[in-house]
């Protein structure tokens, strides 16, 4: 599948967001108002940016994006439709509980309930665009069990490490946060493992021979056009393939270094800046191998034995 | 609504014969030629006469080598791939727009090219590779069935078939209504014995491909030996006649020689 960067920034970004949204709003829910204005206003501005800037992004992968608004209505059969009305849903919550849990509007009691809806809701909106993914069966690399929670690990990872250097930054540090962001990050790292070996073992139940019916013997003889066209170009993308093996122990190398930059982080709690480029990066890396190492069933027709 | 009908009405499709069709591209010309006029049209190509000519078409015809097993020699089957307007449509339920939809009343999976947002999500979740991108309008073009021409009642009765179906100079295209199961298109079906493309997938495709023939043997041409020579009188008066105008022909030296050519 061809690794559009406005979908990479999108998943990794809002992934991110989502991650650190759900995390303050638990805090918050479990522990009552924020110790200050400015932490509560710069981490609630941080998750709402990152997710913004997904959002927006996904939309330049739009062919019409000024008709996104449409996509708010098939919730009942799309996962697409699902994700944006989650996604927007979480917006008007988020402020709410960030207006109470800031101290802006006096009213404590309020945090709890705002607090646990946002983080469901944040939860939502990345369970919605993992199965977007998940759901899809002509693609043997995402249909997997394990995409979904790939994909909430990864928002939890990117999110409490995040988490962890803006509370450092307010001198608000506690160790827990650093415990909380390597149990994320370890808890990735053994998903993504498994879940990479699960995609390798996994067997290629469609054929040529299936997806043309013409029986074992059959091969490519002729393409049907001289040039390329949507097809090829969208589902039949190859890039950098082989370089595939190495970037994966890449991204599990640059995930193992943000683990034990969090280890750490308990004595030394400005290595959670390192923490967070190291780890975003890692998640850009995952993303972008999510999709161009995906191989779409149609490729039978165009010369693939197996998908 | 992107959520599929529960059963519709009709259940219009092709039926294309892999034994017929010679891949000579005419349905897919004649298909783009429609419908670039057509309701979903201008089916735009970008740098159409240049090197590198790029457009949607909605029917693309491969060629397979197929080699039996026990054979020496394979067959060359040409195959257009086009929308199989599938009962259980994935491109339809992952649409988040509505603009892709399946018609309660024939099965036509359509899009709507003034709701799509162009979002590529439904080009993904067919597995056929029906559904073309237009770079240049931002939205996704299919197949529509010709459903411009065949309730076009300004169109001859004859006329009122796809494009595609119209243009196949050997027949190999076969267009009805396969819901019904005594009409032309389903009996033909079960007499050669059509069927869907990737069935396990579980998209319960409507148009129906019919497989090659198996090989007449009898028909298979070899080369004959040639008789060995027995020495009778009668032969080597042929051969001494053969000889003699050989000899003839080769000492005129002229005009044509149309020898063996009446057998040939």
């Amino acid at each position: 599948m061809n690794p559009a960067y406005s979908v990479i920034l999108f998943t990794t970004a809002s992934g991110a967001g989502y991650g650190l949204l759900a995390l303050i709003s638990m805090a918050g829910a479990s522990h009552g108002r924020a110790s200050t204005t400015a932490f509560a206003f710069t981490t609630l501005f941080i998750a709402l940016a990152l997710i913004t800037i997904g959002l927006l992004s996904s939309t330049l992968h739009l062919g019409r994006p000024k008709r996104a608004w449409r996509a708010f209505s098939q919730w009942r059969s799309s996962w697409l439709s699902r994700e944006g009305i989650a996604a927007i849903l979480t917006y008007p919550l988020a402020i709410a509980f960030g207006t109470c849990w800031s101290g802006v509007v006096d009213a404590p009691s309020l945090i709890a309930p705002l607090g646990y809806a946002t983080a469901i809701m944040s939860w939502v909106t990345v369970f919605c665009t993992a199965q977007i993914y998940a759901s899809l069966k002509t693609i043997r690399a995402w249909h997997q069990p394990l995409t979904v929670p790939v994909y909430l690990a990864f928002s939890a990872a990117t999110g409490s490490v995040l988490l962890t250097a803006v509370a450092n930054y307010f001198g608000r540090f506690v160790p827990f946060q650093s415990v909380l962001a390597f149990s994320a990050i370890l808890t990735l790292i053994i998903l993504k493992f498994i879940y990479w070996r699960m995609v390798d073992r996994s067997p290629r139940t469609h054929t040529m021979a299936g997806a043309t019916g013409l029986g074992a013997g059959v091969r490519q003889w002729e393409v049907p056009h001289t040039s390329t066209n949507f097809i090829m170009k969208e589902m039949g993308f190859v890039v950098a393939r082989r370089h595939g093996y190495r970037l994966r122990m890449v991204c599990l190398a640059l995930l193992d270094i943000s683990f034990g930059l969090m280890v750490f982080c308990s004595n030394l709690p400005w290595l959670s800046y390192i923490a967070v480029p190291v780890i975003l990066l890692a998640a850009w890396i995952e993303r972008w191998l999510f999709f161009a190492q995906a191989e779409h069933v149609v490729g039978l027709f165009y010369g693939k034995q197996s998908a | 609504m992107t959520s599929l009908p529960q059963s519709t009405t009709k259940k219009l499709g092709l039926v294309i014969d892999l034994d017929t069709c010679v891949g000579c591209q005419a349905c897919a010309t004649s298909c783009k030629e429609w419908n670039a006029q057509g309701d979903s049209g201008p089916l735009t190509d970008t740098d159409p006469y240049g090197a590198d000519p790029s457009g949607p078409w909605f029917n693309r015809i491969h060629g397979y080598e197929v080699k039996e097993q026990g054979r020496d020699d394979s067959r060359i089957v040409n195959f257009p791939r086009s929308c199989l307007h599938c009962e259980d449509a994935a491109c339809v339920t992952v649409c988040p727009t509505g603009a892709s939809y399946k018609r309660a009343e024939d099965g036509i999976v359509l899009v709507n090219p003034e709701t799509c947002i162009g979002c590529k999500l439904c080009s993904w979740a067919c597995p056929y590779g029906a559904r073309e991108y237009d770079y240049t309008q931002g939205v996704m073009k299919k197949c529509t069935l010709c459903v411009d021409r065949i309730y076009n009642t300004n169109l001859e009765p004859e006329d009122q078939v796809p494009a595609c179906v119209k243009a196949c100079p050997t027949g190999a295209r076969h267009f009805g209504d396969l819901g019904d199961v005594n009409s032309d298109v389903s009996l033909l079906v079960k007499q050669r014995g059509g069927y869907d493309l990737l069935p396990e997938m579980g998209y319960k495709p409507t148009n129906k491909y019919l497989p090659p023939r198996a090989r007449r043997e009898s028909r298979q041409p070899h080369i004959e030996p040639l008789p060995r020579s027995n020495g009778s009188p009668m032969e080597n008066l042929f051969l001494w006649a053969d000889r003699l105008l050989s000899k003839r022909s080769a000492s005129l030296g002229s005009g044509e020689d149309n020898s063996g050519k009446l057998e040939g």
